[in-house]
């Protein structure tokens, strides 16, 4: 069982987003930086699935020389090697042929990241590497069993849930419950040391290019209403905001 | 140069989502001097699909072969992209959704296109094909050129305004020959929360959070909800907690809501919980706690104890 897990690489979730050179880049400057959230869960059931079907787990980040702390991280969760392309990702389509490029001859059994990244939250990466492979994907899975080749999913639908049988090899972006997010402990971080993090170069080029970043205006004050004159806010949000 | 428009339905109508892709498809294709077709995908009635016309659509095509019934991207995507190709597109369109970005990922894969999530703009054509985009759950914008030959877009809720003029468009079924590989994956079960008002669609939600105490108590918060015609929610917490289902955790890794109206109830407002909601019109903050820090992103606030406070909403949104 062969099993490739793509993390990215994102500020944490509690960060103050803000930008440098006359806002053309992201300001790093005290920002910790973390594996993607939804990565994580997908890390975590790569790493269930490999202990209970006996495999491999290779991580692969598309990122420079600042993501390898995490990419240690992933290792230290207990994937077993970890791959880093060396370029900034860029764009959605970019970060795709990457993926592509490496996994399209390594036949791995199952491709999974998270749903989406928490930074451009564009949800596409999973799609865009399945349609390039020729591989059938599906996201947001929230649960993922096997038996042999056959996969169970539970994937999330609008106001539910729909469980979808398929065969492998698939590409799944992943989100919660579909395993806990795992902590390393003392024996992953050191055997993550030791553990390959080959890096390779890109291909292709991208296909956007950010011109410029903008913060939203700012927020107004809160309009403060006594407890004991709860009623009026309904009042004042047909009549002032015209919500109702 | 034309543009596609990937329409989403659900029960017979066209989603709102779809109908402000469908205006804003119609405004890009008046930009580019082209046209714009309106691809709607799944069981749909024929009110629906003149209303894509009357919302700006220069042609409507509706694929409603029988393996289209339930949305599934893998066949989705072969129909859009036959569609494309038929209509030489370079641009594609559609309202932002799991559905939307799993199928639009497939047709840009094949494409070899640029795909942008989340825009809030009409593309600027005065710098190649630009759009703004919302990026950091909400926190941020970015304006983004695609340099691709085709341009595939997502739109964040709340960018265009649709409206429905008078112009009717020419309505024509849309059969593709689907391969083998797209019906990969069977669905053996489906389990929805019926009578219930989607959440990521709608207009009006009310959350609870950890101050409602516990899953047995949330009677008061139901009741609003029902008075204003609302979609219920839930913080991470209290989804973790099994209190309510997990579909209605809205947060930085749950549900991400665009409504006119959230109303968060005993929901501190924690980071997370604030990417998920930052994108509603007006938020209305009710908890005992005066310090929680929701209060500093809401419009409107109310310090109080909820079970007391819910019922007189309630009551007052009753007789409105």
């Amino acid at each position: 069982m062969k099993i490739l897990v793509c993390i990215s690489n994102v500020p944490d979730t509690t960060s103050k987003i803000s930008f440098t050179e006359n806002d053309t880049q992201f300001n790093k400057a005290g920002i910790q930086f973390i594996i993607g959230p939804y990565d994580d869960y997908a890390l975590a059931r790569a790493v269930e699935l490999r202990d209970q079907h006996s495999g491999h787990v290779t991580v692969l980040n598309v990122g420079t020389a600042e993501t390898e702390p995490q990419i240690r991280k992933a290792l230290a969760i207990g994937a077993d090697e970890a791959v880093r392309i060396d370029a900034e990702p860029t764009d959605s389509l970019f970060v795709a042929e990457q993926i592509a490029a490496y996994a399209s001859d390594k036949s791995f059994d199952l491709i999974l990241m998270g749903r989406e990244t928490t930074d451009y939250n564009s949800g596409v990466v999973h799609g865009l590497v399945g349609e390039i492979l020729g591989v059938p994907s599906f996201s947001p899975v929230m649960q993922l069993t096997l038996a042999g080749q056959e996969a169970t999913l539970m994937k999330e639908i609008e106001g539910g849930k729909e469980y979808i049988q398929a065969p492998l090899p698939l590409v799944l972006g992943c989100q919660e419950p579909i395993a806990e997010w795992k902590i390393p402990n003392m024996r992953g971080i050191m055997a993550a040391r030791t553990k390959p993090l080959h890096v390779i170069a890109p291909v292709g080029d991208t296909a956007t290019t950010t011109l410029k970043y903008q913060l939203p205006p700012e927020k107004g004050a809160c309009k403060m209403i006594p407890a004991e004159e709860a009623e009026t806010l309904i009042t004042l949000l047909r009549t002032e905001a015209k919500v109702l | 140069m034309s543009v596609l428009i990937f329409v989403e339905v659900a029960e017979g109508q066209i989603k709102k989502s779809s109908w402000e892709a469908i205006s804003y498809g119609a405004q890009v294709a008046e930009k580019i001097g082209g046209k714009a077709t309106a691809l709607v995908v799944g069981p749909a009635e024929a009110s629906a699909l003149e209303q894509a016309g009357a919302l700006g659509a220069h042609q409507v095509w509706h694929a409603s072969q029988s393996e289209l019934a339930q949305p599934m991207s893998l066949p989705y995507s072969q129909v859009v992209l036959e569609a494309v190709k038929k209509t030489g597109a370079e641009v594609v369109v559609a309202a932002k959704s799991s559905l939307a970005d799993a199928t639009l990922a497939r047709v840009a894969g094949a494409l070899k296109a640029g795909i942008v999530g989340n825009v809030t703009s009409l593309p600027d054509l005065t710098q190649g094909f630009t759009v703004t985009r919302s990026i950091f759950t909400g926190k941020a914008f970015a304006e983004v050129k695609i340099t691709s030959a085709v341009k595939v877009i997502t739109l964040k809720k709340n960018t265009v305004e649709p409206v429905l003029g008078t112009n009717s468009a020419v309505i024509e079924r849309f059969e593709v020959v689907l391969s083998p590989e797209s019906q990969v994956g069977k669905i053996t079960e489906t389990v929805k929360a019926t009578g219930t008002v989607s959440l990521p669609e709608a207009d009006i939600v009310v959350s609870g959070g950890r101050g409602m105490k516990g899953p047995d108590q949330w009677q008061p918060l139901l009741d609003l909800a029902d008075a204003l015609g609302a979609a219920t929610a839930c913080s991470k917490p209290v989804s973790d907690a099994d209190w309510r289902p997990h579909h209605e955790h809205v947060g930085q890794t749950g549900v991400k809501v665009a409504p006119n109206l959230y109303i968060a109830c005993g929901i501190s407002g924690a980071i997370q919980h604030l990417a998920g909601v930052n994108s509603s019109k007006v938020l209305v903050v009710i908890n005992k706690d005066p310090e929680a820090p929701f209060f500093k992103a809401a419009d409107y606030g109310i310090v109080g104890d909820v079970f007391d406070i819910l019922p007189k909403l309630t009551a007052a949104a009753k007789s409105l």
